[in-house]
């Protein structure tokens, strides 16, 4: 027993996409104030994971259940569970021409905060906060103000995840392979973004396929999930191991499915 | 074997029509030019040969007009009721053109609800006054372009011709105003009908733009059948803006002629939100080189609207370019229709013509025809066309829900995105505002909608 309050249970969770079954049993707990890192190789189910925490539609949960600050997370839609301070980065993010970003994330922190009971924030009070957190993830104003993430690099993508996560606040975030297709400067900045996130009141979960990433944001657990299971869980060293020895020795024995 | 040969019989709805005519010209002021009256009798014949389009014919495959062959249709009241007028507070933009605006009640000029300011040869009129005091104005232009086979509708016009707007800009002229042509149905009890006519000759480098705006009475059941014909003279610069905002139950059809000279370039923008049945053509010519045509168009169709539209851009002359982007959203049991043909004819080298179509379907039973056409018979061109149409991005709703923007809103969010870049690319701020609080009536979302759209 920890005493610091769960954040994210996760017990027994299956779910299927397009008819197939992706997880197969996921159990998780991540307490308030910790980074977990789930790992593990291609088609493990680790976006699916992420997806299905995140409330994405068509991502059918067929057994188990999710906890989110003792709440039942998977009676929420997806706004709602944003409401309640889920976040999730996605590994894709989508461009959306003809909506601006700025204007879209106003239009988002003010539904949060109306949720929360809090006044909504005017243009000026929103501007001043964007400014702050554009810093924190040194992502150029301009981009800010441009159609939701419509011509962006692969890098600017990812950084405005993370500036969206900033300025949205929450308390559960979901990175989703936010390290692929980063360069080591922009890896640097997004990292350097996440881990300003962290405090006690937050928890994370990291879904990577590489160690790379745990060098710059030190998870206090690593997951492994493979076949849709977790198999193994361990500290930051886990990660190392893995990268070492690859997948293949924590491979389920046959017929355990 | 027949005997005698017997009187052609028409269709009832064309007896009516002719009848209707007769009523009409009996009630036309008697001094009336005699080439004026060969128009409308030549017209009226035309009409009377050919009926209403059928979907038998191509250019009318995809749109039935049979509610309007149904529908009889009366003289309107002598005076629009004051309800009627109201209306027109929500289509003129807030007054924002007051200076520069004609008002049309049932298709006639009405002057204590206009005003136009003019100088230095600058003439923004009623037709119906230039065709009685001086119509040697506008003989040489008169159904220059509109008339043709198979277009019964703008054959009716040109028979009903009674009243519209003349605008002539003289060479030169740099109009920092728009013009603003409001065209507002009030009928009675039962339907009416008006034919609208619009000449429009754009001086030599001269530079305007003019607005037309069509609406009637919540729950009026009407037909508008407008046409309006543009000379745009070398070098001139000329927008037009079309804004179809007619009541639920009324039926719309237009047609856009324009030829364009030289170094001339045109813009046209036509937005289609109203009618239960609306078509719209569009038919260019380029008749001088390097001329520049944008085509630029919405229609937003909900319940069981129809909306059509046919664009016709001629490349017959060479070093002109077209730039067409044409978006549709239909939603319930809406239908929309697009049929976009570019032909570029032989000798028409260095053409440079881009023309997109991309719809946006919001419902099970909502459908849209779409049909891009490219003819080209000249063979040093750069042209290209697409067309798409599909549903909303289910990804990209879940992103935005998943930023905690609710379903609903996140609709409304990306489908206003959707018609976005046509609106922006409406160069009238007034007009601009004033199409983007309507979509926003239309499509409910949360108040940040409006700036979060760019």
């Amino acid at each position: 027993m920890t005493t610091k309050d769960t954040m994210l249970e996760v017990k027994d969770l299956h779910a299927s996409v397009g008819g197939n079954k992706i997880l197969r049993g996921v159990s998780l707990s991540v307490p308030a104030g910790e980074v977990h890192a789930i790992m593990g190789p291609n088609g493990s189910g680790k976006s699916t994971l992420a997806h299905v925490l995140a409330g994405r539609p068509g991502y059918e949960v067929t057994k188990g259940e999710v906890r989110y600050k003792g709440k039942d997370l998977l009676a929420m839609s997806p706004e709602e569970r944003a409401r309640e301070g889920v976040f999730l980065a996605f590994q894709y993010p989508v461009e959306i021409s003809g909506v601006s970003n700025v204007y879209f994330l106003k239009a988002a922190a003010n539904a949060i905060r109306k949720h929360r009971g809090q006044p909504e924030l005017d243009a000026i009070d929103f501007l001043a906060l964007v400014k702050e957190k554009a810093k924190v993830v040194d992502i150029d104003e301009s981009l800010i103000k441009r159609p939701v993430n419509e011509g962006f690099s692969g890098g600017e993508k990812k950084r405005n995840e993370i500036f969206q996560m900033a300025v949205l606040d929450p308390a559960l975030t979901i990175l989703d392979e936010t390290d692929s297709g980063l360069d080591i400067d922009a890896l640097r900045i997004v990292a350097r973004g996440v881990n300003q996130l962290r405090s006690p009141e937050r928890a994370m979960v990291l879904v990577t396929h590489y160690q790379r990433l745990l060098d710059y944001i030190v998870p206090d657990v690593v997951h492994v999930l493979l076949d849709g299971r977790i198999v193994k869980s361990g500290g930051k060293d886990l990660a190392l191991e893995l990268e070492k020895k690859g997948y293949e020795w924590l491979e389920a024995p046959a017929g355990s499915r | 074997m027949t005997t005698a040969a017997q009187a052609p019989t028409f269709p009832a709805e064309v007896v009516r029509w002719r009848e209707e005519f007769e009523a009409f010209r009996a009630g036309l002021p008697s001094q009336e030019p005699e080439w004026l009256r060969v128009l409308r009798t030549t017209a009226m014949r035309s009409f009377e040969e050919t009926g209403f389009p059928t979907t038998r014919q191509e250019d009318w495959r995809h749109t039935s007009v049979t509610a309007i062959a149904r529908t009889e249709f009366h003289r309107p009241p002598a005076a629009p009721s004051a309800a009627a007028l109201a209306v027109l507070d929500t289509l003129d933009f807030g007054h924002a053109f007051a200076r520069r605006q004609l008002v049309f009640v049932n298709g006639r000029h009405a002057p204590d609800l206009s005003s136009a300011e003019t100088a230095d040869g600058l003439r923004i009129r009623s037709l119906r006054e230039v065709l009685d005091r001086a119509p040697e104005l506008v003989q040489p232009w008169l159904d220059g372009q509109a008339r043709g086979p198979g277009r019964a509708f703008a054959a009716l016009n040109s028979a009903f011709l009674d009243d519209g707007a003349f605008i002539s800009i003289p060479e030169g002229a740099v109009l920092t105003e728009p013009i603003h042509l409001v065209f507002l149905s009030a009928p009675g009890p039962q339907p009416t009908a008006s034919h609208p006519r619009v000449l429009v000759w754009a001086g030599r480098k001269s530079q305007a733009a003019i607005i037309e705006s069509y609406g009637g009475p919540a729950g009026a059941e009407y037909l508008t059948n407008a046409v309006t014909e543009i000379v745009v003279e070398d070098g001139a610069v000329l927008d037009h803006y079309r804004l179809q905002r007619e009541a639920s139950r009324a039926f719309h059809v237009g047609a856009l002629c324009v030829t364009q000279g030289r170094a001339s370039r045109f813009a046209s923008h036509a937005i289609a939100l109203g009618a239960s049945l609306s078509r719209l053509d569009i038919r260019q010519v380029f008749a001088g080189e390097g001329g520049e045509c944008l085509l630029n168009g919405l229609f937003l169709g909900g319940d069981r609207q129809h909306l059509d539209t046919h664009t016709w851009v001629d490349h017959a002359q060479p070093h002109c370019s077209t730039r067409e982007l044409y978006k549709g959203i239909v939603d319930d049991q809406a239908r929309g229709v697009f049929v976009g043909r570019i032909l570029v004819r032989p000798g028409a080298q260095k053409t440079d013509a881009i023309q997109s179509n991309k719809n946006l379907i919001l419902s099970r039973e909502a459908l849209v025809d779409s049909l891009p056409q490219l003819e080209i018979l000249a063979d040093d061109v750069k042209c290209k066309h697409g067309s798409t149409t599909g549903q909303l991005d289910p990804l990209a709703l879940f992103y935005l829900r998943s930023r905690g923007i609710g379903e609903e809103a996140a609709r409304a969010l990306l489908t206003y995105a959707f018609a976005s870049d046509v609106v922006q690319r409406i160069g009238v701020e007034a007009l601009r505002v004033g199409l983007t609080e309507h979509l926003q009536r239309r499509l409910p979302g949360p108040a940040d909608l409006k700036e979060a759209a760019v």
